[in-house]
């Protein structure tokens, strides 16, 4: 009993060494590539971004306060657009979302705002308004619970989801 | 809930405050607060007895003076003395108080009084005396339903702090607030109300869906607020008493940002559609709704003026964040924060005469005080992140909701109530069981 604690003490010890060293070297790299997971203050990374299908990114970044698409948000969208031209029984929630440095209520607002952004793109795409939802999050859901620029470029998003 | 049931308050006497000795500024900060003993409330042993049977408190008086003497120290305004100190027995100064022995403790005023159980009813009178005029300045007798002793010292703080100061309490009163849980990306909310000092705290909702900003109305009894029911964020009204919710208006989007109009006849809110914000009001008793703003950017967190005639919102029409201020009918719009930096969250004070805001400036949140023409913002409180600032009933004090920032691996994010001062002192936490957020503070419950 005593035996099996005290292995079982090292082996957490172990783990946690482990886990460590893990951390510490994926922070240096991290460190390393946050200048190359953003321009501007948009994020370009692809940590947070899921696939609704092979090549078509579920979501599409914003500069802070902005609901302007960016030149690589219009790809994606473009993507989505022929991935629902392609599956036309397949309806889409809007996601929007701002990051945590803004009052409550006008994120909710900009939140709906950018989602709409996303939704007018794919409707010049063809895609119909009946098939499209939008909601907004406004700061209430964020993907990375960190307090700086990084963290707060992944949750300015607008993110497709499946409705049906 | 909101208990009004058998509050029978008779006044025994109050003395002309012409010759009164002691003044409180309460404009100028809490620099001396004012010395004041809390005698506790004497008790005769049958009373005592039948109390702790019936609220399980061993002596009820010890416990109403308590409340009194927290709230009196709270308000920043007054320094309530170590008991340990008191020269004479409570059943003794209440009847006539030894000023000679209050004087020595530097007390300038004094709270005496007794509780007694009457015909199954809890009976308190009181007396305020000044200590340096050896005057009493005011008498009240109280009788209420046992269970209402918290509320007996509510008042009677409010009592005294109005004696005192000139200008109404705020003690009396509750919070409606968002009682938050769980990790930061997947918070649960659900909707709570407490007393004003974090007592009698209760959850309104379950946490099943996502619920923000819920505002009392003037009676303190319905609360408007945003619900993400069926994922379908939008306005609804609660019946604190009955439990009942609807609904407000049938919109075709988001509704969210509601608070009543001071008559409480009117829910004002903001409507989500097309990239656009605008300011909707509904009429609660017809239901017609009437748009106020028409404008592409975005209009949200109205706020009426305590007349209802004028309303204050943010909009980014500017190209950034900042607050207006219109007719009610939406009317002669005029921008009227010209700072550097965000605004938003205007609140009109129940005074009349103040907006308090939240302004976001080179990376921090400060809570701040404006005229209605803009003119003469002061800043309040700076930190990481708050907003949402609520006006105390007598426009003295604003509570509001600060969230710390999280370490590098994303740990450490807590959300908690604070108030603070018109003056800009008196900082204070107000303690929540769990993280809190969203605050709005009631009407004074006995008027």
């Amino acid at each position: 009993m005593r035996l099996s604690k005290i292995f079982k003490n090292t082996l957490l010890v172990l783990t946690a060494c482990l886990v460590l060293s893990a951390c510490a070297t994926k922070k240096e790299a991290s460190i390393g590539k946050i200048e190359g997971q953003m321009q501007g203050d948009v994020y370009t990374g692809t940590d947070t971004v899921e696939y609704l299908a092979d090549g078509v990114p579920d979501r599409v970044f914003f500069a802070t306060n902005e609901s302007i698409l960016t030149t690589a948000s219009r790809e994606t969208l473009r993507a989505q657009a022929a991935w629902l031209r392609k599956n036309p029984g397949i309806n889409v929630v809007l996601e929007g979302h701002a990051d945590e440095r803004g009052t409550r209520e006008y994120n909710l607002a900009l939140g709906e705002r950018r989602a709409n952004a996303a939704k007018d793109y794919l409707m010049t795409y063809g895609i119909s308004s009946d098939r499209i939802t939008v909601l907004s999050y406004g700061k209430e859901r964020p993907v990375d619970s960190g307090s700086n620029p990084l963290a707060w470029s992944k949750n300015r998003r607008s993110v497709t989801v499946k409705a049906n | 809930m909101i208990i009004r049931n058998f509050l029978i308050i008779f006044l025994i006497s109050i003395t002309s405050n012409v010759y009164a000795l002691i003044e409180v500024d309460i404009t100028r900060g809490n620099l001396n607060p004012l010395p004041l003993a809390v005698s506790p409330l004497s008790i005769d042993e049958n009373s005592r007895s039948n109390f702790e049977k019936l609220l399980k408190k061993e002596n009820i008086g010890s416990e109403i003076s308590n409340i009194v003497e927290n709230n009196l120290r709270t308000s920043g305004l007054f320094n309530p003395l170590d008991k340990k100190a008191f020269l004479q027995a409570p059943e003794i100064a209440n009847l006539k108080p030894r000023f000679e022995d209050w004087n020595l403790i530097k007390a300038q005023a004094l709270i005496t009084g007794k509780v007694s159980y009457i015909e199954d009813k809890l009976r308190v009178e009181f007396r305020l005396w000044d200590v340096l005029a050896a005057k009493e300045m005011m008498a009240l007798a109280f009788t209420t339903v046992p269970n209402n002793w918290r509320r007996v010292g509510h008042i009677i703080s409010d009592k005294v702090y109005e004696r005192l100061t000139g200008e109404k309490g705020y003690f009396d009163t509750r919070i409606i607030y968002v009682a938050e849980e769980g990790p930061k990306t997947q918070r649960i909310k659900k909707l709570a109300i407490m007393d004003q000092d974090g007592a009698n705290n209760k959850f309104l909702t379950l946490g099943n869906e996502l619920v923000l900003t819920p505002r009392f109305n003037p009676t303190s009894q319905m609360v408007t607020y945003l619900s993400y029911f069926k994922n379908m964020p939008r306005v609804y009204l609660l019946d604190i008493e009955t439990g009942t919710q609807e609904v407000v208006g049938d919109f075709p989007g988001m509704t969210f940002a509601p608070r009543f109009s001071p008559d409480g006849k009117k829910i004002i809110m903001s409507f989500a559609k097309d990239g656009k914000s605008d300011i909707y009001t509904m009429n609660l008793e017809n239901r017609i709704v009437e748009k106020i703003t028409n404008h592409p950017s975005i209009d949200t967190s109205p706020s009426y003026s305590p007349d209802g005639k004028y309303i204050t919102f943010n909009s980014d029409r500017s190209g950034y964040q900042q607050i207006y201020v219109m007719k009610n009918d939406g009317s002669e719009v005029k921008r009227i924060s010209f700072g550097n930096g965000l605004y938003g969250t205007p609140v009109w004070s129940p005074r009349g005469d103040l907006i308090a805001f939240t302004k976001l400036h080179k990376g921090k949140f400060y809570i701040g005080v404006m005229r209605t023409d803009g003119s003469g913002e002061r800043l309040l409180t700076e930190n990481y992140y708050q907003e949402a600032p609520s006006w105390s009933p007598n426009g003295r004090v604003l509570i509001f909701y600060r969230e710390t920032k999280t370490n590098a691996k994303g740990e450490g994010f807590s959300a908690k109530l604070w108030s603070i001062d018109l003056t800009g002192y008196n900082e204070r936490q107000i303690r929540t069981p769990s993280d809190a957020s969203d605050p709005s503070w009631s009407s004074l419950l006995s008027n």
